[in-house]
């Protein structure tokens, strides 16, 4: 079909002219209807790309027809289509239930350039998934972050601003990292195509500007994507944003520097650099760890709902990246499938959160009380996604759990004390999530408001379908399981 | 409806059971409860309508969705699994006409919630009972747990709270901790986690593994209570005393020393297991299990706190019968659980019906009470007689068999465990059965006669039974040969 092999360009350019377009939809509701529509648009792109790869096919999209090490390519394969899917999932379903948290929380005028800025950091996301040359890669991730400081300032919360500071800035450092470790591969290569970059490193005979090009990327990436302890603007980022700004990035954002991350390592540095699979497990493990146990543990003794669980993204990162850091098919799918089951979770947790602040102003775990007997529906789609979050069985989040402990236990002879740090931390996950689950049906209900006042319709209907999608997917993972395993043998045969 | 249906029909009708019991919650209580007797009588249909395949020789097998490659979520009716099924769903519509007795009289809140999860328990029970594989089984054991958590934390007070929250944090922590890396190992020792006559283990694993191995079952199916991980049961007992009575004497406990039979049976298989020096500590830790539970339990002045001590103590002799790994024994692991069922169940619904009446939770305060309330007491004694092991009550005829058991292993430990426990429990329940008929009530009691008429007449019913499985346990008896010849044609 004509129109699919146009779609890799799409997925990027649709959002992307929707967004000026939308800051012309002055009337009411109006933008919120563009962007949604906009957002819906490119995920049944990114359905139809998933479809397309699950044949089994690889597309390639040249720009403005100029082949490949020349012109900018596009390239989607299973794990680009596994990002996307989670992306525009993540941005269409946030939307769809957005308007009555967004109306309450940003004034009516604003509101078409706040989702014009939802857009441009949508299509910022996507681009960073689809391009396959170094320096689009930069140019789109710039384009996102300026949106999302944008998106996360955009509330009333005036603590926001100095959280988007300290974003801003770390955000900024991290692109510059990567953008000198590509600077100096470019030196080295004369290329910036991320697949002729990897042929072609294979000549250079001076390898050290390469070493301290992948040191430079990495530690960039890494910053942009939150893994500890590079993780410190994340916590305030997510609490004072707008609701709906938190389920969005908290299911992709950071993902997707971190999908960067993997792609970068495993497709150019551990097929050109001789013992990098060595240095990219010892670097990313102890990481990996220390983030999982150090995050999990402040999350324990954390008293703000929002910001307990960023603290618990900080955790769930240090488990993709833990997944990775196996260097083992095994582990890389357990990565890639970690990736789309902790969006779910993540993505039905603040959408719950934002249906409880719609009613409640003050977000402390203590003055949550009687919140299950005003919202019982809120609080029951809650419960599932926490449940998805720890690994219980049924659910989503048991899945990647099952199949990282499984990588864990074929990584050799430390594997039982892997699988010993990730059953503790999951048993920490229990502690933070049932701290929430009393906080919310046994604590004695606080005087704010006596009514029985559930979140509006428009926003409990789609946070109670994401619950129900970590059911789903915890009892039918075939699609997202199969898209995880391609990804991960794609990933596996580039790093040889 | 073919028995492929019958099985997932008995995990859906007590869902819809609790999806119609929260929708008439709304109307009236009356409408409640008359939606909670129509579950449970649909249940029995269709669970007792499997037992003559069963009996046949039928093993009918479903599979609902493949996960990942050899991991499923599957189901599979094999005896002990019916027996186990056929048991709960029986003794849930007594306890569903004693709860109304009980919730009623004693004008608790929340009573829809409650009866909703009661049925989401059920449901999660007839998943544990059917399991095809580790990973099916695992599944509904941790819904069994959270399905249970709502009731155990029924009364919504800060100290039942932090009860609720023992009994969440033992069963959660030592199924993730332990349970999950058990089955995780012998998936990938096996390659496959489906319960097989005979078992799926046997030449993948060596010596002192096997002991590793099945200690991390043991232990991580905290539900079965052995100890150390025992504490949750006491805990417990803050729910309301429905809750204690069918979950905390049938359906929860049995399904972790069920797990475990099923485990010793379909995984690890019998004849491996007694070839294996390091699986001996289990009968060991089993028979520990049930002196210092008969000890605790003696000094016990809270009735259900005795009781669950009891429990305890009762729920390793199914595994210590168990591990003693001969056909006796095994034979009297599942007609203990059926005996101490209908025993347990009694005493529960006794000591409930004595705090609905008379507000008394005390051991102390049972002086004379035989007198106020003649049938609660009557019963209350025939299911202390089985807990006992006396005739011509069900828990003789099991006692016979483990013994019996051990005698052919020329287990001595065993025997001797047996006739201690038997001792000590006699020491705990005797006095309690003289003060309330033979001594007399101290001046300026409260007036009251029995509990409301429900409660009486459930507890009535669980007393026949636990005197008429003396004589009538025939069935149980044969569906356990079954699983020991490993018949399936």
């Amino acid at each position: 079909m004509d129109l699919l092999a146009h779609l890799p360009a799409l997925q990027v350019v649709v959002p992307m002219l929707s967004a000026p377009l939308i800051v012309l939809l002055q009337p009411r509701g109006l933008a919120w209807a563009g962007a949604t529509a906009s957002a819906l648009v490119s995920f049944a792109i990114a359905v139809t790309l998933t479809l397309a790869v699950l044949d089994g096919q690889t597309l390639e999209y040249a720009m403005g027809g100029w082949p490949a090490p020349f012109g900018i390519t596009l390239s989607v394969d299973a794990l680009t289509a596994l990002m996307l899917l989670i992306v525009t999932g993540a941005s269409a379903i946030a939307l769809l239930a957005a308007k009555p948290s967004i109306d309450q929380q940003i004034e009516l005028e604003r509101q078409p350039l706040f989702y014009s800025a939802w857009m441009l950091a949508m299509s910022g996301l996507v681009g960073i998934v689809v391009a396959a040359d170094a320096f689009n890669i930069f140019v789109f991730m710039e384009i996102s972050s300026l949106a999302s400081y944008i998106l996360i300032a955009g509330g009333p919360d005036r603590r926001a601003l100095p959280a988007v500071f300290k974003y801003l800035m770390m955000g900024t450092i991290g692109a510059t990292f990567y953008l000198i470790g590509v600077g100096l591969i470019y030196m080295m290569t004369g290329t910036l195509n991320m697949a002729d970059m990897e042929a072609r490193l294979g000549d250079v005979t001076d390898i050290n500007p390469v070493l301290v090009a992948a040191g430079f990327i990495t530690i960039g990436l890494a910053l942009k994507a939150a893994v500890f302890p590079l993780h410190v603007w994340v916590p305030n980022a997510y609490t004072h944003a707008p609701h709906m700004v938190t389920v969005f990035l908290a299911a992709c954002a950071t993902k997707v520097a971190l999908y960067v991350l993997i792609r970068f390592d495993y497709m150019i540095f551990q097929a050109a650099l001789v013992d990098h699979q060595m240095q990219f497990a010892l670097f990313a493990m102890p990481l990996a760890i220390l983030g999982i146990l150090v995050a999990s543990a402040v999350a324990m003794f954390e008293g703000n709902l929002k910001r307990l669980l960023a603290s618990s993204s900080i955790a769930q990162i240090g488990y993709i990246l833990l997944g990775a850091s196996f260097v083992s098919i095994a582990g890389l799918s357990a990565s890639a499938s970690h990736l789309f089951n902790h969006a779910l979770a993540k993505g039905g947790l603040f959408l719950a959160v934002a249906c409880l602040a719609y009613q409640y102003r003050d977000l402390r775990l203590s003055q949550l009380g009687g919140a299950s007997k005003r919202m019982p529906w809120t609080c029951a789609a809650f419960v599932v996604c926490g449940l998805s979050l720890i690994g219980v069985p049924g659910t989503a989040g048991f899945i990647s759990k099952w199949l990282l402990i499984n990588a864990a236990l074929q990584s050799g002879p430390w594997g039982w004390a892997l699988v010993a740090i990730i059953l503790v931390s999951s048993l920490m996950a229990v502690v933070y999530i049932w701290r929430i689950v009393e906080a919310l049906y046994f604590q004695p209900p606080t005087e704010e408001g006596d009514v029985v006042a559930e979140a509006p319709l428009q926003l409990l209907i789609i946070t109670g379908l994401v619950a129900i999608l970590n059911i789903y997917f915890g009892l039918f993972p075939q699609v997202p399981l199969e898209l995880a395993n391609s990804a991960a043998s794609l990933l596996w045969e580039g790093a040889q | 409806m073919t028995a492929e249906t019958a099985i997932l029909m008995a995990i859906i009708v007590p869902l819809f059971g609790a999806l119609a019991i929260v929708l008439a919650g709304r109307i009236s209580p009356n409408l409640r409860e008359a939606a909670t007797a129509v579950t449970s009588i649909s249940l029995i249909f269709v669970v007792w309508g499997l037992l003559p395949t069963i009996m046949d020789g039928g093993r009918p097998a479903i599979e609902v969705s493949e996960l990942m490659p050899g991991i499923s979520i599957a189901f599979k009716v094999e005896p002990l699994g019916m027996l186990f099924a056929a048991l709960a769903s029986g003794l849930w519509l007594i306890n569903s006409i004693y709860s109304v007795g009980y919730m009623r009289g004693n004008k608790e809140k929340n009573q829809t919630r409650f009866f909703a999860c009661f049925a989401l328990a059920l449901s999660a029970t007839m998943g544990v009972a059917f399991a095809g594989n580790l990973f099916t089984l695992f599944l509904f054991y941790e819904l069994l747990t959270l399905s249970t958590y709502p009731l155990v934390a029924h009364k919504g007070d800060a100290a039942t709270v932090r009860s609720a929250r023992i009994y969440l944090g033992v069963l959660l922590s030592t199924s993730i901790g332990l349970f999950l890396p058990a089955i995780i190992w012998t998936y990938s020792l096996a390659g496959t986690g489906d319960f097989v006559d005979g078992g799926i283990l046997a030449g993948k694993l060596n010596d002192p593994e096997i002991g590793l191995l099945l200690g991390l079952f043991v232990f991580g199916i905290g539900k079965a209570a052995v100890m150390p991980m025992h504490k949750w049961l006491p805990a417990a007992m803050v729910a309301p005393t429905p809750v204690s009575a069918l979950l905390h004497a049938v359906a929860v406990v049995k399904a972790g020393v069920f797990a475990i039979t099923k485990i010793i049976v379909y995984v690890f298989g019998i004849d491996f297991l007694f070839d294996a020096p390091s699986s001996q500590w289990l009968l060991y830790v089993a028979a520990f299990t049930i002196i210092a539970a008969s000890v605790v339990a003696l000094r016990q002045t809270n009735i259900k706190r005795l009781l669950a001590y009891s429990t305890i103590a009762q729920l390793s002799y199914v595994i210590m019968a168990a591990a003693i790994l001969k056909p006796l024994a095994e034979v009297g692991a599942s007609l203990h659980m059926v005996a101490h069922a209908f025993g347990k169940i009694t005493l529960f619904f006794a000591a409930g019906a004595i705090y609905v009446a008379s507000k008394k939770t005390e051991v102390q305060q049972l002086r004379g009470i035989g007198r106020r309330m003649p049938w609660t007491m009557a019963a209350f004694t025939i299911g202390a007689l089985s807990m006992i092991g006396v005739p011509p009550t069900g828990g003789f005829v099991s006692k016979w068999y483990i013994l019996a058991g051990a005698f052919e292993a020329n287990n001595l430990v065993a025997v001797f465990t047996i006739i201690a426990s038997t001792v000590l429990n006699a020491a705990y329940f005797l006095p309690i059965l003289y003060m309330a008929w033979f001594e007399r009530e101290p001046a300026g009691g409260k007036e009251h006669g029995e509990a409301p008429f429900l409660a009486v007449l459930a507890l009535c019913i669980t007393a026949m039974l636990t005197l008429a499985f003396f004589l009538f346990n025939g069935p149980v008896i044969e569906l356990e040969s079954q699983v020991l010849s490993g018949v399936s044609e």
